[in-house]
């Protein structure tokens, strides 16, 4: 072996300690990138081999019967290669040990063979047998949840008459990897099950002989699905087309997709930070490691040795580190890629896994730090290699001080000299001072980003559910129901109060633009359902005219003044022109809204509602659910406590596990940032705090001297880092801008608290690992050689 | 021989009519460097004294052990055997922070290589000492000492080399320590500065009667001392009183 690299593997074993600390930093950035591009490819990957194995639609539309003869004119729209129809509906079910009633989608099996498309994955049992109507195949999550098995029975009303129905097949289906039900914003496997029925027997109870309610299509490659909705939209028009749409917008996948972009929101953004931060160490430790090495270069060169080849030497020894680093965090990131991977498993409903990270995420994770780390030494090896052999070998001239205007005023002599000692320190290199600071100021704000999560949340759960909904429960209606029903619902035991709203399907048309989405029409001045401004509270409905959320009005282009456009979807699909007369903010959705009675005067009929908000007693709550399974005309109940109760549930499986796992890098980030420069602070002064114990003072007394400093740029890390993490945390909300989500970026006093707490931790912990190092500190040593 | 040697040293203060009063004394110190085979002996059975307000100079070619000697009555290192005494009291049954107590309130070291802190000015050098200490003269007071009084607020980079030592000469002194252990402080400089130094550590033995031990390696320095110790192998070869003792002013090399 080169005496050069026999002396590169000293080196490293000396610097053991530091060595380490940066691997680490390295790790982490590598870690977060493997895991997160590794989930995200992984993800991707799994939904595009389970969408193509079981043939997800392309394009999906639900309308009021149609019969099966319009089939064929289906298919012949251009680019179509598949059509489908189906009878899918709503059921009000009934379990034996469940108080609450839950809701199941019904959708149909085909009477010949398996579907054609949105086949189903069974995960045990069966499909059902067509001519045993009481035959369904459920969803593994509800049956799961509801711990529910083969042969199980389950009440259910379907279409106002009650059923028994058994379960013969458990199944999984990429329609509904997420199974979101009505209004949900999580899935809720305990209330809301997709049941698949024998088409016979759905075509029975709902008096759809012959007929279909639902179709889904799939396209020819590369066909545009504008163009066939547009087709497909004029044809169902007469048939009750409540408009159709493309995968794109379909539910399940929509919560998928916008998963899959919030991962790799957080894989552009965290691995960068980390990087960063590990090429400022590199370059921190690998300077420090250049100056004690003047010397050896000094002679090195007069050996004859080439700038290149000193410069060589000194790049090798950061490369090691950096592939020591890039090694462990690609185990790291995969390991902790597939833990993620497995967590998303459980949510969506994949029949399988691929866990495929692709190579160039390791490529990419690993040439960045790298080349982080290259970059960052670049300069300090530039350094190294220019020096003078003579002037190298000389010891270096005392590094000069000054007093500053601060020190010649009163203040400073209220100081001690251990104190002064700290503040020339940290203020005599203000550019190593201010890197020191931002990097361990990364490690708070990466904390903050992590922490804020939380505090967004339940910001978000704060306004969304207790501010903006006094209702305890909702009731969806199969139709339109006229004002008695509400009499109805005031009669069952414990409703307190009763609002009915009325939910319209339209495409709304601005310009060029247009969106399908759904009006709601609500009381002047609701009670229990609200409509809420995230920043002004409750807003009272004009009497004519759309309120609209800023979502839409992005969506559509639209501003207050404007008139829209609204094709109605269902009755007698009037075209009307509707002015936007305000616009609000909300967090959740894209919502528009208008007075019940204009809407129902819009669509010319009286009062009529089909959905209805219930503020209950919870004393009486039992008997209520009770009442409600039972009832006709119900398609769905909904509560609001349960919903809470999932959201808090979910966010504590995925994003808090999140939170976990960034505190924990941002905390080995504080330790290795405050590690390495307490480490090099103490090299640089090993020297003068040997002198300091020779002459009398005590070990506590260095190491305030020493670890003092870490502390100081540790508190003056605390301040930038809740500047820097407050504007990370803006930046993660606004990358958070979906249509289903816009996350408030809030972040509590207790956040800020936290991650400064847990640096303020991380560099305790720091400091008394080197506080070990200055306990062993060589007295005798240090006083006689020169450096 | 040792034993000549010891005998030797303990009849000194009759023949020099000082006072007996014992301020360190050392009995068989042996001090071992590794084991085995390999082992190196740095001091081999010494008995040495140092008698309160004399100046002593410590004469050895390096490695004869005279560092170690003095870092280790200095409180800094531990015998492999043997006992030091200050005032009666052993210190080498000491743990480490009676010694550090030790150091900090009774001993003044100056070193070859000045170990000044950069980021101080001379004078929060030395008061970096006199803070800490019990009955300290003023840092001011203390440079003026050494010449320094104009110098209080230049930093080590600001001053030559024989500033820095006798910036650290103040430091050491300005506690009133007992005893001044002065590790070669002319080492690093030339004869001219190396001069002035030693009139500082002089003026410090006259002024305020301040034991003092030096360490050198040259010769010439040996004259301004009351008595000289010749170190070789670890042992003491030889003590002698100065009887003709010049002042460091008149000191060449």
């Amino acid at each position: 072996m080169h005496p050069l690299d026999r002396k590169l593997l000293r080196d490293l074993w000396h610097l053991k300690g530091q060595v380490l600390a940066i691997a680490v930093v390295i790790a982490t950035g590598v870690g977060v990138m493997v895991q997160s591009l590794g989930a995200i490819q992984s993800l991707q990957a799994t939904a595009d081999a389970y969408y193509e194995r079981y043939r997800f639609a392309d394009v999906f539309c639900h309308l009021k019967r149609a019969p099966k003869s319009l089939v064929p004119r289906l298919a012949d729209i251009p680019g179509v290669q598949t059509v489908e129809p189906r009878i899918v509906e709503y059921a009000t079910l009934d379990i034996a040990g469940f108080e609450e009633p839950a809701t199941a989608l019904l959708s149909s099996l085909p009477e010949r063979g398996k579907p054609l498309l949105n086949q189903l994955a069974l995960q045990s049992g069966r499909l059902v047998d067509l001519a045993k109507p009481e035959e369904v195949v459920v969803n593994e999550k509800f049956a799961a949840a509801q711990d529910l098995t083969l042969g199980d029975t389950v009440q259910a009303v379907i279409n106002t008459q009650k059923r028994t129905l058994r379960i013969v097949g458990i199944a999984l289906s990429p329609e509904h990897t997420y199974a979101i039900g009505p209004g949900a914003l999580m899935p809720d496997d305990k209330r809301y099950a997709i049941f698949w029925m024998g088409e016979r027997a759905l075509a029975g109870a709902f008096d759809l002989d012959g007929a279909f309610n639902d179709v889904t299509l799939t396209l020819l490659p590369h066909t545009p699905p504008e163009g066939v909705i547009q087709r497909l939209d004029r044809i169902l028009a007469p048939y009750g087309g409540s408009g159709a749409y493309a995968r794109k917008d379909q539910i399940s996948n929509w919560f998928l997709m916008s998963e899959i972009d919030q991962l790799a929101t957080m894989a552009r953004l965290l691995p960068s930070i980390f990087l960063i931060v590990a090429a400022f160490l590199t370059n921190m430790v690998v300077d420090r490691l250049i100056a004690t090495e003047r010397g050896v270069i000094g002679l090195l060169k007069a050996f004859g040795y080439s700038d290149l080849e000193v410069g060589w030497h000194y790049m090798k020894l950061v490369m090691v580190i950096a592939l020591i680093g890039v090694v462990l965090g690609s185990f790291l990131g995969a390991g902790l890629g597939q833990w993620t991977t497995s967590i998303y498993a459980q949510m969506y409903s994949f029949p399988f896994l691929l866990f495929r990270p692709l190579p160039d995420s390791f490529l990419i994770a690993g040439g960045l730090s790298l080349l982080a780390a290259m970059v960052g030494t670049a300069s300090a090896v530039r350094r190294a290699v220019r020096l003078a052999p003579a002037e190298a070998m000389r010891p270096p001239a005392p590094p000069s001080f000054s007093r500053s205007y601060l020190a010649q005023t009163g203040l400073a002599r209220l100081l001690d000299q251990p104190t002064r000692m700290i503040f020339r320190q940290v203020f005599r290199w203000p550019l190593r001072s201010g890197l020191t600071v931002i990097g361990i100021g990364m490690s708070v704000a990466v904390l903050i980003m992590a922490l804020q999560w939380i505090d967004s949340i339940n910001r978000l759960i704060d306004v969304y559910f207790v501010a903006a909904q006094r209702q305890d429960v909702t009731v969806s209606l199969t139709e339109v129901r006229p004002p008695s029903v509400m009499r109805d619902f005031e009669n069952l035991p414990g409703v307190l109060a009763v609002e009915g709203q009325r939910n319209l399907d339209v495409r709304a048309h601005l310009g060029p633009r247009n969106k399908r989405m759904q009006i709601s029409g609500l009381p002047a001045r609701q009670g229990l359902y609200l409509v809420y401004d995230d920043a002004g509270g409750a807003i009272d409905l004009p009497p004519d005219g759309l309120v609209i959320s800023t979502k839409l009005a992005e969506i559509l282009g639209a501003k207050t003044g404007d008139r829209i456009e609204l094709e109605v979807l269902e009755g007698q699909r009037p075209i009307v022109e509707v002015p936007v007369v305000r616009v609000f903010n909300t967090f959740i959705g894209y919502p528009a809204y208008m007075r019940l009675e204009a809407i129902n005067r819009m669509m010319h009929e009286t009062n009529v509602v089909n959905t209805v908000h219930l503020r209950i007693d919870p004393n009486q709550q039992a008997a209520l659910f009770a009442r409600l399974k039972d009832m006709p005309h119900v398609s769905s109940v909904t509560l609001r406590q349960a919903a809470i109760d999932i959201f808090n549930e979910t966010m504590a499986k995925t994003v808090l596990v999140f939170v976990g796992m960034f505190a924990g890098f941002a905390s080995a980030l504080a330790i290795g940032v405050v590690y390495n420069s307490a480490r090099i602070a103490l090299s640089e002064r090993g020297r003068e705090l040997a002198t300091l114990r020779v002459i009398g003072f005590t070990r506590f007394e260095i190491s305030y001297i020493l670890l003092g400093q870490s502390l100081l740029l540790t508190v003056m890390a605390l301040p930038v880092g809740c500047l820097i993490g407050n504007w990370l945390a803006l930046g993660m909300a606004k990358s958070f801008d979906t249509e289903l989500y816009r996350i408030p970026a809030v972040i509590e006093p207790s956040s800020f608290g936290y991650a400064m707490l847990v640096t303020l931790a991380a560099a305790a912990i720091s400091a008394l690992m080197v506080r070990r190092r200055l306990d062993r500190l060589d007295l005798i040593a240090v006083l006689k050689t020169r450096e | 021989m040792q034993n000549q040697n010891a005998e030797k040293a303990e009849t000194q203060p009759e023949e020099t009519g000082r006072p007996a009063k014992t301020t360190l004394s050392a009995r068989s110190l042996s001090k071992v460097y590794g084991s085995g085979a390999l082992a190196i002996r740095a001091l081999d059975n010494v008995d040495f004294d140092l008698y309160e307000g004399e100046l002593v100079v410590l004469l050895g070619a390096s490695g004869s052990g005279k560092s170690t000697l003095l870092n280790i009555i200095g409180g800094l290192d531990r015998p492999t055997s043997g006992k030091v005494f200050f005032d009666g009291t052993e210190i080498t049954a000491f743990d480490d922070s009676a010694l550090t107590r030790y150091r900090r309130d009774h001993v003044g070291f100056v070193f070859q290589f000045y170990n000044l802190v950069p980021s101080l000015t001379a004078e929060e050098n030395v008061a970096l000492v006199t803070e800490i200490a019990a009955d300290p003269m003023s840092p001011a007071d203390a440079l003026r000492l050494v010449g320094l009084g104009g110098r209080l607020t230049h930093f080590p980079a600001q001053l030559s080399g024989g500033e820095q030592q006798r910036v650290a000469i103040a430091r050491a002194i300005a506690k009133r320590p007992r005893v001044l252990l002065c590790d070669e402080p002319t080492g690093a400089l030339d004869s001219q500065t190396g001069v002035i130094v030693l009139e500082a550590v002089e003026r410090i033995n006259r002024e305020l009667g301040t034991t003092t031990a030096l360490i050198t390696h040259n010769v010439g320095i040996a004259a301004m001392a009351d008595r000289v110790i010749r170190l070789a192998d670890g042992a003491i070869q030889d003590v002698s009183v100065n009887t003709d003792k010049i002042a460091a002013s008149e000191i060449r090399w």
